[in-house]
């Protein structure tokens, strides 16, 4: 907005009214949140990246750069590749984040077409129930799972008996084993995550144009037909922006595999965590934490890479 | 579609059932009269009667609500400068970079903006002795710099739909820079603000990873009491204190919903009254 810029205020008018029209104000607000994300975001984000290279010392703050060693320190990004206790953490975290995605995926999908189906009143209210448990407290959230899921409460009690049904009886369980395992992360992964893929989803479904199912149902087809070739092949900007809400706090969480989770088979964000706070190595933690940065962002810029040609083939297209 | 998509509504009620039997059974047995938080024992309103005498958790409450109104008040007007000027201000020096700071808390895992935060804080203590100890401090600004920037993606994206056009209107007529915002653009992007302002206070009032790095000792907020009682099991104060939250934040975000809809509907009325007086 050039018009903001240069201000045509008469010099002879002072004040702090006048000062606000010149050019200031529209530096101040800039300004002023630039410089506290540079200070309290963008330095501790290059500390974490010097941190990863200094050595790690027993002083208090733990580490330091130069002295016997190299000002470049390698050693925290070798161990990643030497210790299999990073890779197979580092492994867990995106096997479990994939799932988790696939997962919401499924269940979120034919939610977010059903909200797109409905009346408008309706939907309103259903819209409104899928985002009420994302503003309660998430660490209850994962925590009405620890209660359902424990050894003797009622849903486990129930599966017990459904599974004892179903299966023959050398295989009858006193209860299934949830708690403390791979499966329970992942289950209230999805549980946490779910609204991340169904609000994004929706409002790709919402948008799409309902007379092109209607012609494809006109030209003889099926209405499985019609999802698989009209409204999916549409809808993939919503998947890809929905897979990528749920993926990426996914991979990098640390509250759900710490309570629901097995312990001998850490994510990555409990790595982090006990690198830093327990073995108090400040150099490993940010080896560690560069690396999933790196992970997560590598789908981001792939993303950001198809987008962009998909916009220009659409460009080109008339 | 004629036909009515009974598999999806189908669906639509599992989903819904998901989303809502752990809270209700939560809800359920924070009634339960048993020590064993998992067994029902006869109904009972005593582990209300526990919360409600435990100083612990009381002052644990006050405490979060005060660094969630502070750092949700800072944050909404850092964010909504943030929005508008990645909104308005098409060229300045380093937008490109401002607009990454905006987006990459966003994406950021808690883990690693909980770390280097407590590492920033520890060595600017040394560096220039400030913030001398952590605490209320820290984490107020810890949640500052993380739910500016949703406020500031709310604020913007609101902007940018909004039509640019009134505001170089109101220049042409002759008003000034600072008119233009305090009349045309703060009142279009009211609603943003708003729930910019309730989606910081909830994130800082929910944190528990970034509050965990960043607070001091005998600073413990209530997400921090809580993840302490729950990592040794579930309990059934625990349970009615979950209730508790539930409920205030239920009521909460309907209320808000319900104000903010027909804020929505007496605006459109607004502007349709407006176009007929005009033909």
């Amino acid at each position: 907005m050039a018009a903001i810029e240069q201000s045509d205020v008469p010099p002879h008018r002072k004040g702090l009214v006048s000062w606000f029209n010149r050019r200031g104000w529209s530096d101040i607000i800039i300004a002023t949140p630039y410089i506290w994300l540079l200070v309290f975001f963008f330095l501790s984000f290059i500390i974490v990246v010097a941190m990863s290279f200094a050595t790690r010392t027993p002083t208090a703050p733990p580490f330091s750069f130069g002295g016997e060693h190299p000002l470049i320190n390698l050693d925290g990004y070798k161990r990643l590749f030497q210790d299999s206790l990073y890779i197979r953490a580092f492994l867990t975290s995106v096997v479990n984040a994939l799932i988790a995605t696939a997962l919401c995926l499924l269940i979120g999908y034919p939610m977010a077409l059903g909200l797109t189906r409905v009346s408008r009143a309706w939907r309103n209210i259903l819209l409104m129930l899928v985002i009420l448990p994302f503003w309660t407290s998430f660490l209850l959230r994962v925590y009405a799972w620890m209660g359902l899921m424990s050894n003797n409460s009622w849903f486990n009690r129930g599966l017990t008996s459904i599974w004892n049904w179903v299966v023959p009886t050398d295989w009858a369980l006193r209860s299934i084993p949830m708690m403390n395992t791979n499966f329970a992360v992942v289950l209230v992964m999805v549980y946490s995550y779910l609204p991340f893929m169904i609000l994004p989803l929706f409002a790709n479904l919402e948008k799409l144009d309902q007379t092109l199912d209607e012609a494809a149902m006109d030209l003889g087809s099926r209405p499985f037909q019609v999802f698989r070739d009209v409204t999916l092949p549409l809808s993939i900007p919503g998947i890809i922006a929905g897979g990528l809400l749920v993926f990426i706090p996914a991979a990098g969480e640390l509250i759900i595999p710490s309570l629901v989770g097995n312990s001998s088979q850490p994510m990555i964000g409990r790595v982090i965590s006990d690198e830093f706070a327990s073995a108090r190595d400040w150099p490993m933690a940010s080896s560690v934490a560069v690396a999933l940065l790196l992970l997560l962002v590598l789908p981001m810029m792939l993303y950001t890479h198809f987008d962009a040609k998909a916009q220009e083939r659409m460009k080109d297209e008339p | 579609m004629n036909r009515r998509p009974i598999f999806l509504i189908t669906v639509l009620c599992f989903g819904f059932a998901f989303f809502y039997i752990p809270i209700l059974s939560m809800i359920v047995y924070s009634f339960n009269a048993s020590r064993l938080a998992t067994v029902w024992g006869g109904f009972s309103t005593k582990w209300y009667a526990t919360l409600f005498s435990n100083k612990q958790v009381i002052s644990a409450a006050i405490l979060s609500l005060q660094i969630a109104l502070l750092s949700a008040t800072c944050a909404t007007i850092l964010g909504t400068m943030a929005g508008i000027a990645l909104a308005r201000f098409k060229k300045f020096r380093g937008r490109v970079l401002f607009s990454g700071l905006i987006t990459a808390p966003l994406i950021m895992p808690e883990v690693i903006t909980g770390i280097s935060s407590l590492m920033l804080f520890i060595l600017m203590a040394q560096w220039i002795g400030w913030p001398a100890s952590r605490g209320f401090t820290t984490v107020t600004i810890a949640h500052i710099t993380f739910s500016m920037t949703f406020v500031a993606t709310i604020v913007s994206s609101r902007l940018i739909a909004a039509d640019q056009a009134i505001e170089e209107a109101a220049m042409d007529l002759g008003s000034k820079p600072w008119q233009v915002m305090k009349d045309i653009t703060l009142p279009i992007i009211s609603p943003a603000i708003l729930s910019g302002w309730l989606l910081a206070f909830t994130i800082s009032l929910d944190d528990v990873v970034i509050t965990n790095f960043t607070t001091g000792p005998g600073n413990t907020t209530l997400p921090l009491l809580i993840w302490s009682k729950v990592k040794l099991g579930v309990t059934p104060d625990i349970n009615a204190l979950a209730t508790i939250i539930v409920c205030i934040v239920g009521l909460g975000v309907i209320i808000a919903g319900i104000v903010m809809n027909r804020a929505e509907k007496r605006r459109d009325a607004d502007i349709r009254l407006a176009y007929r007086a005009n033909e």
